[in-house]
């Protein structure tokens, strides 16, 4: 990209939201892993590779894997968000290999939530409205 | 600037805008204790004794550093301040030895006076020492780190006002100390051993070597000739000690104590300056009427420029003066002219130097031009501090000397250019009055150069002298030099004029008078008075100019020829050579 | 095919409670019972923390909160709510109690956090900078170029109230209204990402989540106080963060968010790094610009203030990462949003890194003025292990401890200063009834004495005086005067010491020794340590009526020095003992007891 004016920042901004919305409403699955210093030092790149694995092996190669900063939750790290469509947005901790191969064979492809690892999103967003789609 | 108004302990004071509190209570005859606070460094604010209350804050500020405002209510002393600043002291001594009796600085140290201020009967804190080792690499300046309280003045002096950077701290928290950048020896860093630290030290933690002891045992040996000689610096110093006030001018008395403890002969380095100035001049009338050698010409008399330069600035090195300086002068003609004429035999002969300077412990066996004679030419150099001591051992009641010793024959005269060596731009007012005659043939008008005269660090001037301009600069305070030789060296590049034809430059602040081997407690005000005295003996002597000392046109007919002859080339003139940094 | 409702019954690990797990079990069997299990998942779940309200239930995906369920609610949540759709009103969570905190556009939930600073952490990639833009990124930067003039900006945060999240607490508007003020040719922003406090991470999380509202921010600072060049000025021990950093700074300077003439106005701005070794000091300000100028880090006297004479002698505006994240939403809002959250004198959200002996440790973001009661109990999920409250440790080791009587008291700037702490950079420890008060301020006073920088001698000797006087009361060595010392030293450090760390270095010691002055004593006069931690002064011995003989314990003693038979009462050898707690840990019958 070149740099931006005034107008080009509000198109850029104006694609870049658009892009978000499809994202987050879109028909695609997303797993997006917390891959803060705290996510990382818990095992987040372990679940990654596990995720990644799983889901090559399932073939469901339309399947999103983001990842994201500390969602705040320490005490549950690694901190996964999964997002199904149809299916309410789901934080899932202490996610480790073995659970995030159950995430993928249960919660995407079995649409079935996962027992004793879903966490509370913790806090109310600033932003109100602009994600309020998640919960 | 604008005024500032406020309150003092309830009285009312106005100070210029910027003024610290420290010196608005001066102003009001308060005086807040302080320790790391010395006038000449910017308050570094480390010791924590100066604190006092403002009104409308529950902090307590540093005095030292702390600018005033408006309308600013303050509390210099009350029963909690009092308490804080000697808990403070009582901490700080609970981390230093305490062995006042055997410390360099007994009687003279500010810690101990604060602690003789605060009453401190006792230690309540747990008694705590760093056992580190004492370092004596240099010959000229001993650092103790086990007695240092961090007060950080030689590292900043050594930094900011030396451009040196030789000490710093290291370490952290209770295992900061103080010592040669890189963890090296103070002999392999870039040391220049002008003891400006040592002057500045409230403590005993850096100082000089003390010498005394050879100079002593010289006195006692039968075989020895024992000669010494007292720098221009010295005699309005020395009185300090025995409560004279700063420049009160002491020759007669010092020559007389001298004498008093056996010295055989007195001479007087402001024969040798006399003597400097007449090669030094000479050498500028060589290099700029003659165009033989590189201009500006700088002068050398300052061992700790020259070591600067040697190790900083070695793209000067044709720019010195080869011209030694008036101490080791004075060591070379003791060892062969006055020999000679007494009919001694030189190694018998033991010349002690009496300097304001630490540096020229150094100097006296800097390279093998310092033994010309054969023998090291100055076999020991004291500082002023030193011979103090030296006196009082020896039950010397200096007070009460007479005043008109005479110093002895043929090292012994002076003129009163030979004087002002020891004050910041003396050496170039020297200089400029001999070539003046040198390249005029004709006797000034007026003697007195006044521009090259005062504590300014960086003074410069242009004089005409028979109808050629010269351009000058003197400098000192080390920090003030690269300024005056990046115009040289731009001056250059370009290929143009040189930016100057003479400089001077003294590495102390003050030059000599304000010297790394001078008595504690100088300021300014201190550096002002010392020079004042000198620039009273020179109006006072009989000749004016160097080449009018008669004893010095007598070495010339009887023993060296003329200025720049090749006897004095061999006697008085030396070489310099580069000194990499931190390479063993 | 996925299920109509997802009921999420509250009850980690961490839960004691059999309660959730009853309730979890009557939904499963109502749900079972009324044939909807094809239509709704019963799950337990990690905790909600609304643990005074147990069990709590959320129904999904219409995100209903239940509260104080019981086993004979299941019947009418599944009938009610999951088959007619109806929400079961006598147990609905009450929102009032949350929207007290909040702006009216802040839709009420369950959550007490809001997140303003951590907006974007755990919701965009951190690494692309379309995430940032499309919330909302760069937009505060552009409203401030075009839109506003540099008095303005001033202004808006003057209303927002927004003070340094730093630890100091300083007004922002008036430090940047002083930069903007001073003449000079030059001026600088900095960013203090130098956080060092043991147990703190906030400003870590934000630079790896969020990097670009740091940029924007520092930008925006330019523009309003005339400064073309900025420096974060971050520890090397994080190197994500700076991984973050680098690429954020590049991407914005392809855009030409940073760079010359920021969006085609006239304004230049660019950052870049400055890595610091990791000392404490250095997040001291003056210490830290003198470290930027390539200097050893040692804090200077103030005044003159960075905002007048800073980095390079220039007029500087130095804030803490907390503090310039949440600029962007203060322009964006505006300034009377956010001065509408919070207390009189401390508005907006505080990022605390919650830890210590609580069960949802982690980092959260609250309005100001919401109770420790809260925090601990709500958000924190309470006690591990269901233990006493007992303290909690505010500011690291420039804090103090707050004590239970204080839990309802709502925390700002003024009443943790007040009770002997201080908000600091955020870091919040919880201690329970097996934490020793002489222990925790040995703990900081160690940190302290480690990391002064050595520059005075308050803090250089004072502090480690000071820890020297705690460890012999931690032995029981000490006596009533060591305690008369510690308050004497601890004054004169307060007060003389150079900089923040030293005056504030000795608040642990005598903040404990304020409120828990008997377990000092305790260690004193009985040489014990009544929370069973400080090692010296316990002594390990196993009860011969409930020693069974398993044989456990002394297996599992590292120096061998309990012996005894197989089905025999064993013995500790008290001599040889080194008190590590092995065999108290051990024991499975409660036979090793502690003194």
């Amino acid at each position: 990209m070149s740099k931006l004016t005034r107008e080009g920042l509000a198109n850029a901004r104006a694609r870049a939201e658009a892009h978000w919305q499809q994202r987050w409403a879109g028909r695609q699955a997303q797993i997006i892993i917390g891959m803060g210093t705290c996510g990382i030092a818990a095992g987040a790149r372990k679940a990654w590779d596990a995720f990644a694995d799983e889901l090559k092996k399932n073939n469901l190669t339309d399947v999103r894997l983001e990842q994201t900063g500390c969602m705040g939750l320490c005490y549950s790290e690694p901190t996964v968000e999964v997002r199904v469509p149809d299916m309410p947005p789901i934080i899932y901790g202490k996610v480790d290999a073995e659970v995030a191969r159950r995430i993928v064979r249960k919660h995407i492809v079995g649409k079935l939530l996962i027992n004793d690892h879903i966490f509370d999103r913790p806090a109310n967003d600033a932003f109100g409205k602009k994600i309020a789609d998640s919960r | 600037m604008k005024n500032i108004k406020l309150e003092i302990n309830g009285k009312p004071v106005t100070v210029k805008e910027g003024t610290t509190i420290l010196k608005a209570a001066q102003k009001v005859n308060v005086k807040v204790p302080v320790l790391c606070y010395h006038p000449d460094l910017p308050a570094w604010a480390a010791c924590g004794i100066c604190v006092v209350k403002i009104a409308g804050t529950a902090k307590m500020l540093r005095a030292c550093s702390t600018p005033v405002e408006e309308g600013m209510k303050i509390v210099t002393h009350d029963p909690e301040i009092v308490q804080i600043r000697r808990t403070v002291i009582e901490l700080i001594l609970s981390t230093h030895p305490n062995d006042c009796l055997q410390c360099p600085r007994n009687q003279n140290c500010e810690l101990q006076k604060l602690a003789a201020d605060f009453g401190i009967r006792e230690l309540p804190f747990e008694h705590r020492l760093r056992d580190l080792p004492v370092d004596t690499t240099t010959g000229s300046i001993v650092l103790n780190p086990e007695k240092c309280v961090l007060c950080g003045r030689c590292a900043k002096v050594c930094q900011q006002m030396q451009n040196v950077w030789a000490l710093e701290f290291l370490g952290r928290g209770e295992k900061t100390r103080i010592a040669p950048a890189a963890d090296v020896k103070l002999g392999e860093s870039p040391c220049i051993k002008c003891g400006q630290c040592s002057a500045h030290c409230p403590v005993g933690a850096i100082y000089e070597k003390d010498e005394t002891r050879d100079v002593l045992k010289a006195l006692l040996n039968p075989d020895l000739h024992c000669v010494v000689q007292i720098a221009p610096a010295v005699r309005v110093a020395i009185g300090e000690a025995f409560g004279f006030e700063p420049g009160t001018l002491l020759t007669g008395k010092t020559y007389a104590a001298l004498r008093q403890m056996g010295f055989k002969a007195i001479f007087d380095t402001n024969f040798g300056a006399d003597l400097t100035i007449m090669e030094e001049a000479a050498e500028f009338v060589e290099r700029f009427a003659k165009g033989h050698g590189e201009l500006p010409l700088i002068t050398s008399c300052c061992p700790a420029w020259v070591d600067y330069m040697e190790k900083f600035a070695p793209d000067m090195v044709p720019h010195f003066s080869s011209a030694k300086s008036p101490h080791e002068m004075v060591g070379v003609m003791a060892k062969t002219y006055y020999a000679e004429k007494m009919g001694l035999d030189p190694k018998n002969i033991y010349m002690v130097s009496i300097m304001p300077c630490t540096a020229k412990k150094y100097e006296v066996s800097r390279s093998k031009d310092m033994f010309a004679s054969g023998h090291q030419d100055v076999d020991v150099s004291l500082t002023t501090r030193e011979l103090s001591r030296m006196f009082k051992a020896a039950g010397i009641d200096f007070a009460n000397l007479p005043d008109d010793e005479t110093s002895d024959s043929i090292l012994g005269s002076y003129s009163g250019a030979g004087t002002i060596f020891g004050a910041t731009g003396g050496v170039m007012e020297a200089a400029l009055r001999t070539a003046h005659h040198m390249l005029t043939h004709k006797q000034l008008d007026d003697v007195n150069f006044m521009a090259v005269r005062g504590l300014d660090g960086v003074k410069e001037a242009m004089l005409n002298i028979a109808g050629q301009e010269i351009r000058i600069a003197v400098a000192h305070w080390m920090c003030n030099i690269e300024t005056v030789l990046d115009r040289v060296r731009a001056a250059k590049k370009a290929n143009g004029e040189p930016a100057y034809h003479f400089i001077e430059v003294m590495a102390c602040r003050g030059g000599c008078v304000g010297g790394g081997g001078q008595p504690y407690g100088a300021d300014d005000e201190v550096r002002r008075k010392r020079a004042a005295g000198l620039y009273k003996d020179d109006r006072e002597c009989a000749h004016r100019c160097s080449h009018e000392n008669e004893e010095v046109q007598a070495i010339y007919t009887d023993f060296l020829g003329s200025p720049l002859s090749a006897k004095a080339h061999h006697y008085l003139h030396n070489q310099y050579t580069a000194k990499p940094l931190y390479r063993k | 095919m996925a299920f109509k409702h997802y009921v999420l019954v509250c009850g980690g690990e961490g839960c004691n409670t059999k309660r959730a797990l009853a309730v979890h079990d009557a939904l499963l069997k109502e749900v079972r019972e009324q044939g909807v299990e094809n239509e709704v998942q019963v799950l337990k779940t990690g905790s909600f923390g609304f643990c005074g309200e147990c069990a709590a239930v959320q129904i999904l995906p219409d995100q209903t909160l239940y509260v104080d369920v019981q086993a004979g609610d299941a019947a009418a949540i599944v009938t009610q709510h999951l088959k007619q759709g109806r929400p079961v009103a006598r147990l609905l969570f009450d929102p009032q109690t949350t929207a007290k905190y909040f702006p009216k556009d802040v839709p009420a939930g369950h959550q007490k956090q809001l997140r303003i600073v951590l907006r974007n952490c755990g919701v965009i990639d951190p690494e692309r900078i379309e995430d940032y833009l499309a919330r909302e990124g760069y937009a505060a930067l552009e409203k401030a170029l075009f839109k506003m003039k540099p008095d303005d900006v001033i202004e808006e945060l003057k209303k927002s109230g927004l003070r340094g999240r730093g630890g100091g607490g300083y007004p922002t508007w008036q430090k940047w209204l002083f930069t903007k003020k001073v003449a000079s040719d030059q001026k600088y922003i900095i960013c203090n990402a130098d956080e060092g406090d043991p147990g703190a991470y906030m400003d870590r999380s934000t630079l790896e989540g969020d990097p670009h509202s740091i940029l924007e921010a520092m930008a925006i600072a330019g523009y309003t106080v005339g400064a073309s060049q900025g420096y974060i000025y971050i520890r090397a021990e994080y190197p994500l963060a700076i991984n973050r950093l680098n690429m954020a700074i590049a991407q914005a300077r392809e855009l030409g968010l940073l760079g010359q003439g920021i969006l085609g106005s006239g304004f230049d701005f660019d950052i870049e790094l400055r890595l610091g070794a990791g000392a404490f000091v250095c997040g001291e300000e003056t210490a830290l610009i003198t470290s930027i100028e390539g200097n050893r880090g040692m804090p200077s006297p103030r005044p003159p203030y960075p905002a007048v004479k800073g980095l390079w002698q220039k007029p500087t505006v130095i804030n803490n990462v907390e503090t310039w994240a949440a600029i962007p939403v203060i322009l964006l809002k505006g300034g009377d949003w956010f001065g509408k959250i919070g207390t009189a004198t401390s508005k907006g959200t505080k990022v605390f890194a919650l830890t210590g002996k609580v069960n949802n440790c982690g980092l959260i973001e609250v309005p100001m003025g919401i109770t420790l009661r809260e925090i601990i109990y709500e958000i924190g999920g309470g006690i591990l292990g269901g233990k006493a409250f007992k303290a909690v440790q505010t500011g690291g080791p420039s804090g103090g401890v707050i004590t239970k009587d204080y839990l309802d008291m709502p925390i700002d700037y003024e009443s943790l200063g007040q009770l002997g702490s201080i908000m600091g950079s955020g870091g919040m420890i919880v201690m329970d009834e097996d934490d020793c008060m002489v222990d925790v301020s040995k703990f900081y006073l160690e940190f302290t004495v480690d990391e002064s920088c050595g520059k005075c001698a308050p803090c250089r000797i004072g502090g480690r005086t000071l820890y020297n006087l705690v460890d012999k009361i931690s032995k029981g060595q000490g006596t009533l005067h060591d305690i008369e010392q510690i308050r004497d030293i601890g004054h004169a450090m307060r007060k003389a010491s150079l900089c923040g760390l030293g005056q504030t270095a000795p608040n642990p010691a005598i903040s404990t020794l304020k409120y828990f002055e008997a377990e000092y004593l305790a260690h004193i006069n009985d040489k014990k340590c009544p929370a069973g931690k400080c090692r010296d002064l316990l002594t390990f011995f196993i009860l011969p009526d409930k020693c069974i003989g398993c044989t456990l314990c002394a297996r599992r003693c590292p120096v061998n020095c309990i012996s005894g038979d197989r089905r025999a009462v064993h013995v500790i050898d008290a001599a040889k003992c080194i008190k590590c707690g092995e065999c108290y840990q051990a024991c499975k019958f409660g036979a090793v007891e502690r003194t």
